[in-house]
């Protein structure tokens, strides 16, 4: 047992933390570090910048961009990003779809849209949740018939994350209603610039638009789009949400948050001292630091794992890393907005696109919004009681 | 970076695991508690026999040159089996000192008797006023011509009432927290003016309060005169096997509890389908799984030199092991119901065993004041 890193992998580490604080432009990471929505226009420079680099699809089979690394590496790749606070690469594109064409998809379907999907020259939403369907995912209704050549949609998606950046949705849609629920489902591929489809907006209740309804009404989709074979969609579906399971742990964006919050508790006083030096708050702080380094080494053993592990066979402890990182992210936006104090309150959304003075000091107002649109990350991907209900069956065989 | 046992330390491990499934069983362990020593003479001759009492010294030496890793493989194991022999107070702490204060004579002279299961050890350094704060020490040692005259009294000396030999901390010099002047001296028991009241304790192991009235030893029993730096170091390592210690007995834990929820029928049905208590047993493995992370972690940082980052990395791990702990105790008991409750049922003597492992050398909340007060663990990157 050997916990330090090799050699190799400090040159790998050090190499990775100077690309992503030189590489990407402090204008976006600034952004991504107080929480500021990013434009379209970010999110597809920065992509294409990793792109360049060969380091945007790493968790892709080589052949298509993907990078043979040993789970050491891409453990300190996703870290360094993080800690960097740079975009993770539009994760419809590289860790849902991508991946779901590579293993699933045709050559020509391959040819067609990995590429394209790699250097965001697509940008993809995600089609899975409907208005009656949302951790009973598998009962979903938005239908596509087959005519001749064509599937025609109808339909509703419901949560679709930044469905108004979207050139494409990758969907979730009935082909078999006689079928049981999980075997009349399949995975179909959808240009937004159809006609027939709707995208309206939902103001989360941070007052930002991130979600989308998505409405289908007589959409025409050519039958070549399906992904895999038709009525099994609900497999690639299961491939695509158990495919990511040690970046969702986030650890690295929440070390860059605590030092962030230590940075800005320097800044702020309470009574004659800086907050910082408040032993109250340094032990909230350090209540949640023990829970992160424990995070922290619990994805380690994952990762470490997985090498050994049987392709699918999965290692109990990283059921965990979904719930306590979600966790610990939420904990850390309640800290940052404790840290910023009453300049949470201003709304400062409605100002934005004119050139009014930014009430307060420059990081407070996205404090408030980003503790509030946090909540998001027990919900979503699988809530935390969906989380807890597939550990109780798989891994404790309750 | 590699978590896998090397093969010397996974031969360890099989072994130690065996002993205890083996030989370890509740009613096993009952048999063990009955005997006047508080434990099983015979049990502690096959750990002598086995090799573990050298762990931590030289082959030279009689023993096998294992460190903080090896040390968490033994007692994650004794956790399972809520060992009871005295291996925390003769290996870990009397071996720990020993090894990091002892002249190489001194070392050389006591570490094989040791290692030989001839000499048992124990640490007699808390005191009823000192808490957690390991620089208060109110004990004296005088000098008087070649001796040193002791006075003082050493609180919940853990198997002190067996151990053939005791090291005992007195001031040689400065205030009552004063860092600088403790002494470390190692003292035959049966010395004049040494009275020793042995107790069994609340998880059925065993310790002495200890009074040194007038008690006059060698000058040559005096290993340290400044054992402070060393105490904390040991004491660190000390905290990092309790910590494999309290993994082990949260994972038996873990697992009576599963294996009572698929059995337990109520409703006509196993009470482990039930939703509400599949979602416990989720969150009761979370807890387990982080402590373990944290117990690798002390166990990897056990061996720090430097002693800020050694101790916060200790002081976090205490912090997690010690809610860990509670959080798995308390819902194993729960989720088990009455059967929980009664002294014939292995699970409370789990619950026991961990509630005073957060006890000693630091609760949760005391190593959290530490961690806190020493800046965290996460920093900006340079």
């Amino acid at each position: 047992m050997d916990l330090n890193f090799t050699p190799e992998e400090i040159a790998f580490r050090d190499e990775a933390r100077h690309f992503f604080r030189t590489a990407i432009p402090q204008s976006i990471r600034d952004k991504v570090a107080e929480g500021e929505g990013l434009t379209r226009d970010d999110m597809i420079n920065a992509q294409r910048i990793l792109n360049a680099k060969g380091w945007c699809t790493v968790n892709w089979p080589v052949e298509w961009g993907g990078k043979d690394w040993t789970s050491v590496q891409v453990y300190l790749y996703q870290d360094e990003m993080q800690q960097a606070n740079c975009p993770t690469p539009i994760a419809f594109n590289v860790s849902m779809v991508g991946p779901v064409i590579a293993q699933f998809g045709s050559q020509e379907i391959k040819e067609r849209f990995l590429p394209a999907t790699a250097n965001a020259d697509i940008f993809w939403c995600q089609g899975f949740s409907e208005p009656g369907s949302g951790s009973d995912l598998a009962s979903l209704r938005t239908k596509a018939e087959k005519k001749g050549d064509k599937y025609i949609v109808n339909g509703q998606k419901i949560w679709t994350t930044l469905a108004q950046y979207a050139d494409w949705i990758f969907c979730l849609v009935r082909t078999d209603p006689a079928a049981k629920a999980q075997e009349g489902i399949s995975f179909l591929l959808i240009d937004m610039k159809t006609p027939g489809i709707t995208v309206r907006p939902i103001i989360t209740i941070d007052g930002g638009r991130e979600v989308n309804e998505v409405f289908f009404d007589n959409v025409e989709v050519p039958a070549e789009n399906l992904v895999g074979q038709e009525n099994k969609g609900w497999d690639y579906a299961k491939f695509l949400l158990g495919n990511e399971r040690t970046g969702i742990a986030r650890v690295g964006a929440s070390k860059a948050k605590i030092a962030r919050i230590k940075e800005l508790a320097a800044l702020e006083f309470s009574g004659e001292r800086p907050l910082i030096e408040s032993p109250r708050f340094q032990e909230k702080l350090a209540a949640v630091e023990v829970e992160l380094k424990a995070l922290e080494m619990t994805q380690l053993r994952v990762v470490s794992d997985e090498r050994k592990l049987a392709k699918g066979r999965q290692n109990p402890a990283s059921s965990i890393l979904k719930l306590k990182g979600s966790v610990i992210q939420q904990q850390l936006t309640d800290l940052l907005m404790e840290v910023v104090g009453p300049y949470v309150m201003p709304y400062q959304r409605d100002f934005e696109g004119n050139n009014e003075p930014i009430i307060g000091p420059d990081y407070a107002s996205e404090a408030a919004p980003m503790y509030f649109n946090y909540r998001k990350v027990s919900i979503y991907g699988g809530s935390n009681e969906i989380q807890r209900n597939i550990i109780a069956k798989a891994i404790l065989g309750l | 970076m590699d978590f896998d046992l090397s093969e010397d330390q996974r031969l360890l491990k099989d072994s130690v695991d065996r002993l205890v499934a083996d030989q370890y069983q509740f009613e096993q362990r009952k048999k063990y508690m009955r005997e006047p020593a508080g434990y099983s003479a015979a049990m502690w001759d096959q750990i002598t026999e086995m090799g573990l009492l050298g762990l931590p010294f030289e082959e030279t030496l009689g023993g096998f040159g294992g460190g903080p890793v090896e040390t968490a493989i033994v007692m994650d194991a004794f956790g399972r089996g809520l060992v009871l022999e005295p291996y925390f107070a003769t290996v870990v702490l009397g071996g720990g000192l020993l090894r990091r204060a002892a002249s190489a004579s001194m070392l050389g002279a006591l570490a094989p008797k040791v290692a030989a299961g001839k000499l048992k050890l124990a640490f007699g350094h808390v005191e009823r006023q000192s808490r957690y704060n390991l620089a208060d020490v109110s004990t004296t040692a005088r000098r008087d011509g070649s001796n040193y005259v002791l006075d003082g009294a050493k609180s919940v000396v853990i198997h002190g009432d067996t151990a053939d030999k005791i090291f005992i901390t007195a001031r040689l010099s400065g205030e009552r927290r004063a860092a600088g002047g403790i002494g470390l001296f190692l003292i035959d028991p049966a010395t004049a003016g040494v009275t020793r009241r042995g107790y069994p304790t609340q998880d059925g192991q065993r310790a002495a309060e200890i009074t040194l009235t007038n008690a006059r030893v060698s000058a040559d029993d005096l290993i340290s005169d400044n054992a402070l730096p060393v105490i904390e170091h040991v004491i660190d390592e000390a905290i990092a096997a309790l910590c494999a210690e309290a993994v082990g007995a949260m994972q038996s834990m873990q697992d009576l509890t599963l294996e009572y929820l698929k059995t337990r029928k109520q409703f006509g049905r196993a009470i482990g389908s039930f939703q509400v208590l599949q979602h416990r047993s989720v969150d009761m493995l979370v807890a387990v799984e982080q402590a373990r992370s944290m117990a690798l972690f002390a166990a990897v940082m056990a061996g720090e030199e430097n002693p800020i980052e050694r101790r916060k990395a200790i002081s976090a791990a205490k912090v997690q092991i010690g809610r860990s702990a509670k959080h798995v105790g308390q819902e194993a008991i729960q989720l088990h119901g009455g059967i929980g409750m009664t002294n014939e049922y292995a699970v409370g003597h789990y619950f026991k065993r961990v509630t005073m492992i957060d006890q000693l050398y630091g609760d949760a909340d005391t190593h959290l004041s530490y961690l806190a007060a020493h800046g965290g663990l996460f920093g900006k990157v340079a």
